[in-house]
């Protein structure tokens, strides 16, 4: 059985409509006999068989328009495959042959030898004049190690300013391979997944937090129900006139953002030698796509309104998901916040985002029964907990912190407070 | 149509421009049908013109003359030597393709061994070639013409008019023929030109002009023939137009909607092969069972020609690359 | 070896060629009785008769279609177009056919032809007698165009250019007719067509230019040299195909070039060696690649003043090899 497909009826035509079946299924057809007439925008022609054999199936129906290379007919040819070959088959098997000779690769021009390494283009010339760099501190990853213009804006980016490197950025090359342990031959292995740059970079950053700083960490159990009777009451027409949903999450990174003021010793960032406070407060919020972890940053938040906030939020995570977030969106953070109720925890203990200090993790709201005074009440119940640098932080000004956080969103009231 | 005893054509010669005029035929109609199968994305046509063609060609001597034909010229370049698979290759645009190599769209003529020079597809240009041929031809004192067709469409064109200036004022042993079918693509006679007739020209040009019936292979034989014998006693040059029909719509690519169907339906009437069939037939030149064993010789000849082209391959994609210019060591 | 001008060359090599190879026949307007409006073809006609070098009527299509079908048999016209403006008309054939004739054949049939035509300005010839329209011409794989600057290239070249088997557009610039004498080998002379030609050697610029310019770009260099400056000077000679490597070898070997034409200069040949020079030479560089040329206006004045204005001259090649070199 053989499919025939629209032919191509003049230049530039890209479609035809079957006018007319000049046959039906069973009939028997010679090559060259017509087959149906077929209108373009160029022509309207007959169609013709090119093969003898039966028609078994019409697969467009008359007044129907297809593209070219699209399936009409199908045709049973006589002899079958093994038969008269197909006219058609010996011409893709003869015309498609690879030509034996090998393609003719372009002729470089005969310049002196590009020995890559120390040879500077004009623009990498300049940017090492006007930035005074050494240029052995460089590294090539042109062709033959040659420095390109982004190898310098990479090392003016972030080699000398390295510890204020924030969040996960686009891969760099690893210098260091950890060591991975060897996997036991008895466990079957399933699928071998390639560790991509972004998730190697995520894995690095990740060892080095845990085993550069000592973690501390606390939480504490926040009464939501005014913030959800709060958010209640404004979520549905706030998605109507903003265009994007009021989370819970934001009022948590307000309230944070607000805190933060109070409490500038949590914005501040480890070097070693010095502990930076942070004027600004820029918040990191974790955001996952698929396999890859991406912590974009709202700047400025204790300046932004609840609204703006959850804008920023809405905005950072669809790019994030859509793999659209820029350097600068992930640069600068000074505190993170981590949405780990978004995925049902209660209960989670957060790694820090180096060089910041801490890390928040918002729990689930969970509706509890809660003990108000003897009475036994049902209330939205949520645990915030927060992970600390104990170099830089100790427990009491995380506690007090926390608490500061946890009455901003108990104090909340779903009356008076408007989300604008 | 003219008598065939007022020339010096016999039997055999009219057999073998019957057969040469039904080869351009049924090959011409089987492009159409693998066109329309959707195997060729193009192809342009002869039919209508086959008279006009085959009475120039067996009017000059394809030993030592050259044509520089147009589009058309499928059967005047089947008697020059051009061969049916040589033609199917071109179809195919196929490596082996004698004309172009698969370069160029069908239609395209070129044949050295055959006297037939390459042609582009901007009309008219054959025109001062077969001229500059010509003057050649007088330049070393040869007996031998050049033959340029064109359609009437190409008339309008200035290489038209300054060719046949040249070849009159040197009195070069050239041929124009036009092969007048009335229509460039779309466009009727009457908005190509106000003169009564295309060979009126030669006067201006001060070369010999005539109009012929263009269906009438015995006709068209029988000018060609006397501008061939003025050309190489140095008579000068000749402007013969041939009044034809253009069966097919312009080509593949055209719908020919822009003719009515009674002129389509007289077209058809007036096809030069039946009345050359016929008048065949008549003399009793040929007989049915001639006829028989001929269709069924080319109907083997077009379909072996058809197998052996499509099976041929393509070029290599470098072959893209050769004969720009003369290659000195591999070419 | 004699001294000869640039137009006494071009004539020798016509005569050399025709005596030579009987296949050689030179046509145009006014070639014959008449021996060309500048008397390149001079005496030509009484030597080799009236079939071998022919007056054509006025119609520079013809007089180049024929060439093609000629040349197609065989011979190996030498056309001559008065202008090279007045070329326009026979582009057709020239892009469409003798350009293509091998390429479309694959190979079978080819059309050695030479088509010759006076360019160039500063003769007060206005917009119709001074134009350098090479540019049309020089991005069509299938024909070569040449120019030369000195008496014995145009001698060298244009005896090339007639045995070469692929047609050739020949350009002589008309100021330098009469303006340019130099010593020009007798008899069969050629030099290879495609070969640019190293005019003055100099380690501080690279002057790149063709025709007539490579004289003035010799004359400023000598001014310049007074400065302690010394310029290498390459004559492309052959505008197409480039020699590509003789391009980059002499920008490589300076690092700061000068492109020099009398053509205007958005679109002119030497925007593609500029396009060469950027593409292969960058780490050679020391200069921004500088382009020196006529105005953007449709073509020369007549005024002398406007047409001074417009032409290339020593004094302004010296002004920007000087800021060159200076760079």
């Amino acid at each position: 059985m053989t499919e025939i497909t629209m032919p191509k009826l003049g230049e530039s035509v890209t479609e035809g409509t079957i006018e007319n079946w000049l046959v039906k299924v069973g009939d028997r057809v010679s090559e060259y006999d017509p087959v149906c007439e077929v209108n373009t925008a160029k022509v309207t022609a007959e169609v013709p068989s090119v093969h003898d054999g039966v028609i078994t199936e019409i697969l467009v129906a008359e007044g129907e328009t297809v593209d070219v290379g699209a399936p009409i007919y199908k045709i049973d040819i006589d002899g079958g495959a093994d038969g008269k070959p197909a006219a058609e088959e010996e011409v893709s098997e003869t015309a498609e042959n690879k030509p034996e000779e090998e393609a003719v690769r372009p002729n470089k021009p005969d310049v002196k030898e590009q020995s890559g390494g120390r040879r500077l283009s004009p623009v990498v010339m300049r940017l090492i004049g006007e930035h005074g760099i050494d240029i052995e501190e460089l590294e090539g990853t042109g062709f033959n190690g040659r420095i390109t213009k982004k190898d310098v804006e990479k090392y003016l980016a972030e080699g000398p300013v390295k510890q204020q490197e924030q969040a996960v950025n686009p891969p760099t090359a690893e210098k260091e391979r950890p060591a991975v342990p060897e996997r036991e031959s008895s466990v079957k292995s399933g699928e071998s997944i390639k560790v991509s740059g972004v998730r190697k970079e995520i894995a690095k950053r990740m060892v080095q937090s845990k085993t550069e700083i000592p973690h501390a960490w606390l939480m504490m159990e926040v009464d939501a129900t005014n913030l959800v009777n709060l958010r209640n009451k404004h979520k549905a027409r706030f998605k109507e006139q903003e265009g994007y949903n009021l989370t819970f999450f934001s009022f948590f990174v307000k309230a944070v953002s607000e805190v933060l003021k109070d409490y500038p010793i949590l914005n501040s960032s480890w070097d070693g030698d010095t502990i930076t406070v942070h004027d600004d407060i820029n918040l990191s919020i974790a955001v996952a796509n698929e396999d890859k972890l991406f912590v974009p940053v709202i700047k400025n938040a204790d300046e932004r309104s609840l609204t703006g906030i959850a804008k920023s939020i809405s905005t950072l995570a669809h790019k994030a998901r859509s793999n659209q977030l820029t350097g600068d969106d992930m640069s600068g953070g000074t505190f993170t916040v981590n949405n780990t109720g978004a995925f049902g925890s209660i209960q989670s203990m957060g790694i820090i985002n180096q060089p910041q200090v801490a890390i928040l993790q918002v729990e689930s709201i969970v509706k509890k029964p809660v003990f108000i005074g003897d009475m036994l009440a049902a209330r939205h119940m949520v645990n915030l907990c927060l992970s600390i640098d104990h170099r830089v932080l100790d427990g009491l000004v995380a506690g007090q912190f926390l608490k500061a956080v946890k009455e901003k969103i108990e104090n909340l009231d779903p009356d008076t407070d408007s989300v604008y | 149509m003219l008598s065939h005893k007022e020339t010096d054509l016999t039997e055999t010669d009219l057999q073998d421009m019957y057969r040469t005029m039904l080869l351009s035929r049924r090959l011409d109609e089987r492009m159409w049908l693998l066109n329309r199968a959707g195997k060729l994305p193009f192809v342009i046509s002869c039919q209508g013109q086959e008279a006009t063609q085959v009475g120039a060609a067996f009017a000059l001597d394809k030993e030592v003359d050259i044509i520089n034909p147009y589009y058309r010229d499928l059967a005047l370049v089947t008697h020059f030597g051009m061969t049916p698979e040589e033609m199917m290759l071109s179809a195919f645009a196929r490596g082996a393709d004698v004309q172009s190599g698969g370069r160029q769209m069908p239609g395209h003529f070129s044949k050295k061994a055959s006297n037939i020079m390459t042609q582009g597809s901007a009309v008219t240009t054959q025109i001062p070639h077969a001229v500059g041929a010509s003057y050649v031809f007088k330049m070393d004192g040869e007996k031998r013409v050049s033959l340029a067709t064109l359609g009437e469409g190409s008339t309008s064109q200035g290489d038209f008019h300054e060719g046949l200036n040249f070849a009159g004022v040197h009195k070069l042993p050239f041929i124009c023929l036009i092969e007048n079918n009335k229509y460039a693509i779309s466009v009727p006679a009457h908005l190509q030109y106000g003169a009564d007739k295309l060979s009126d020209r030669a006067v201006g040009y001060g070369m010999h002009g005539e109009q012929v019936d263009g269906n009438d292979p015995i006709a068209v034989y029988k000018v060609m023939k006397e501008a061939r014998d003025r050309a190489v006693n140095g008579e000068g040059a000749s402007l013969i137009e041939a009044m034809s029909i253009r069966l097919t719509p312009h080509s593949s690519d055209d719908d020919d909607k822009y003719r009515e169907a009674d002129e389509l339906q007289k077209n058809k009437k007036d096809d030069c092969l039946e009345s050359f069939k016929l008048y065949l037939l008549e003399e009793k030149v040929i007989d049915e069972a001639w006829l028989e064993t001929v269709e069924a010789e080319i109907k083997d000849t077009v379909n072996k020609a058809t197998k052996a082209a499509e099976a041929a391959p393509y070029a290599a994609p470098e072959h893209t690359l050769k004969h720009v210019y003369e290659e000195v060591n591999n070419g | 070896m004699a001294k000869l001008s640039y137009l006494d060359a071009i004539r020798d090599a016509l005569f050399v060629a025709m005596e030579q190879d009987d296949n050689v026949f030179v046509l145009g307007e006014d070639v014959g009785k008449k021996g060309g409006v500048f008397k390149v073809t001079e005496g030509l006609q009484e030597k080799f008769g009236e079939m071998r070098v022919l007056d054509t009527p006025l119609a520079e299509s013809n007089i180049v279609g024929t060439s093609v079908g000629a040349a197609m048999m065989g011979k190996r016209p030498v056309a001559e177009i008065q202008f090279a403006e007045y070329i326009l008309p026979a582009v057709n054939q020239i892009l469409n056919e003798a350009a293509k004739v091998r390429y479309r054949s694959d190979n079978d049939w080819n059309a050695p032809m030479v088509i010759r035509a006076p360019f160039g300005g500063g003769i007060h010839g206005a917009l119709y007698h001074s134009q350098s329209i090479e540019s049309i011409f020089v991005s069509t794989p299938g024909l070569k165009v040449v120019v030369p600057s000195t008496p014995a290239d145009a001698k060298g070249l244009l005896m090339a250019a007639i045995k070469d088997n692929d047609p050739v557009l020949f350009f002589e610039h008309k100021k330098a007719y009469r303006l340019l004498k130099g010593e020009v080998p007798e008899g069969d002379y050629t030099i290879p067509l495609g070969k640019a030609d190293v005019k003055r050697e100099g380690d501080d610029i690279t002057v790149i230019t063709y025709g007539l310019c490579v004289n003035y770009a010799m004359q400023a260099a000598e001014q310049l040299s007074k400065e302690g400056y010394e310029a290498e000077i390459l004559d492309l000679r052959t505008l197409y195909p480039l020699d590509k490597e003789a391009i980059i070898k002499a920008a490589s070997k300076t690092g700061k070039v000068l492109l020099v034409t009398e053509d205007n200069l958005e679109g002119s040949l030497i925007s593609e060696v500029s396009a060469i020079i950027g593409e292969n030479c960058l780490y050679d560089l020391d200069a921004p690649i500088m382009r020196l040329a006529g105005p953007d206006v449709p073509s020369m004045p007549y005024a002398p003043p406007m047409e001074d204005y417009f032409m290339m001259n020593p004094d302004k090649i010296y002004n920007k090899m000087l800021e060159l070199s200076e760079y």
